[in-house]
């Protein structure tokens, strides 16, 4: 019988859907009689989903416009080699 | 520098262009990752001066080099390269005097502590506002140590295998598992604290 800490050790693995299906049955087993368990892996679940629904961050239009101003810098020294 | 009517033209169509010249097409690999590189570089150095410096080098450094990239790996894969490393090094000379290192040996054992216990409530994106969320989401971030921070932003911001995120920050496979699994850990807990339903606690299962 799996231990919850044998389950904590494989969760990231078992999260991201990485194990071969007989691990992957195991830890099944282990979180459906196992509500601590189930809370964790389901929170953290929840916890990748939140940060990866996040919005690039907008680069504002001043930056912006010093980066394109260093880039045509940069195209017009490569230009005169 | 104008940005053409390229913007669904196929990434390594315009890294061929790039390469031979046409600044119109970097313009558009710039425009299509910019706002990615920034959110990187932020999570990564913490500081949002670093991180517009970091973006324009990673820029610069990707034009400059762009007869170096290969091709056997997404463009995208290869300025988050740099950008790692530009913010790294970004991180390392704000912080000289604390001595943080990426490289430092950090304790990876079994020890992926667990304390909060408890399901999350309504859904966090109803209950607060995307303003709200999103400084949430950063303030935990920033909690975390740099080693595990790194990792999480390449994995699970990024997107990034897991291959690729040791190849980025220059780890083992193993490496970057358990520090995966220990940012996870970590960002699940203080999230737990502000998004656990009322009344329920620690143990309430047991």
């Amino acid at each position: 019988m799996l231990t919850c800490k044998d389950f904590l050790r494989d969760l990231s693995d078992y999260l991201d859907e990485s194990l071969d299906t007989q691990i992957r049955t195991r830890l099944e087993e282990h979180i459906s009689a196992c509500p601590n368990c189930w809370v964790i892996a389901d929170t953290t679940r929840r916890t990748i989903q939140i940060y990866k629904g996040m919005d690039p961050y907008p680069v504002p239009p001043d930056i912006q416009e010093r980066l394109m101003a260093a880039l045509e810098r940069k195209i017009a020294a490569k230009r005169t080699l | 520098m104008a940005v053409s009517s390229q913007a669904t033209t196929d990434e390594s169509t315009l890294v061929a262009q790039a390469r031979e010249g046409d600044a119109v097409a970097f313009g558009e690999l710039v425009h299509r990752y910019e706002g990615r590189i920034f959110r990187l570089a932020q999570h990564i150095t913490q500081n949002r001066e670093d991180a517009e410096d970091v973006l324009q080098e990673t820029f610069l450094k990707a034009y400059e080099h762009l007869d170096q990239f290969q091709g056997n790996s997404k463009f995208y894969t290869w300025i988050v390269r740099i950008a790692v490393n530009q913010s790294l090094m970004k991180l390392r000379r704000r912080k000289a005097d604390k001595s943080v290192s990426l490289d430092e040996t950090i304790d990876t054992g079994e020890d992926t502590i667990v304390r909060e216990i408890a399901a999350w409530g309504e859904d966090p994106e109803q209950r607060y506002s995307r303003e709200e969320l999103g400084g949430l989401l950063d303030t935990a971030i920033q909690g975390l140590e740099p080693p595990y921070r790194s990792v999480f932003v390449l994995r699970d911001i990024e997107d990034l295998s897991t291959e690729d995120t040791a190849d980025a920050l220059g780890l083992s496979i193993p490496a970057v598992k358990s520090r995966l699994l220990r940012a996870r850990l970590q960002l699940r807990e203080k999230l737990t604290r502000q998004f656990k339903r009322k009344g329920d606690d620690a143990f309430a299962y047991m």
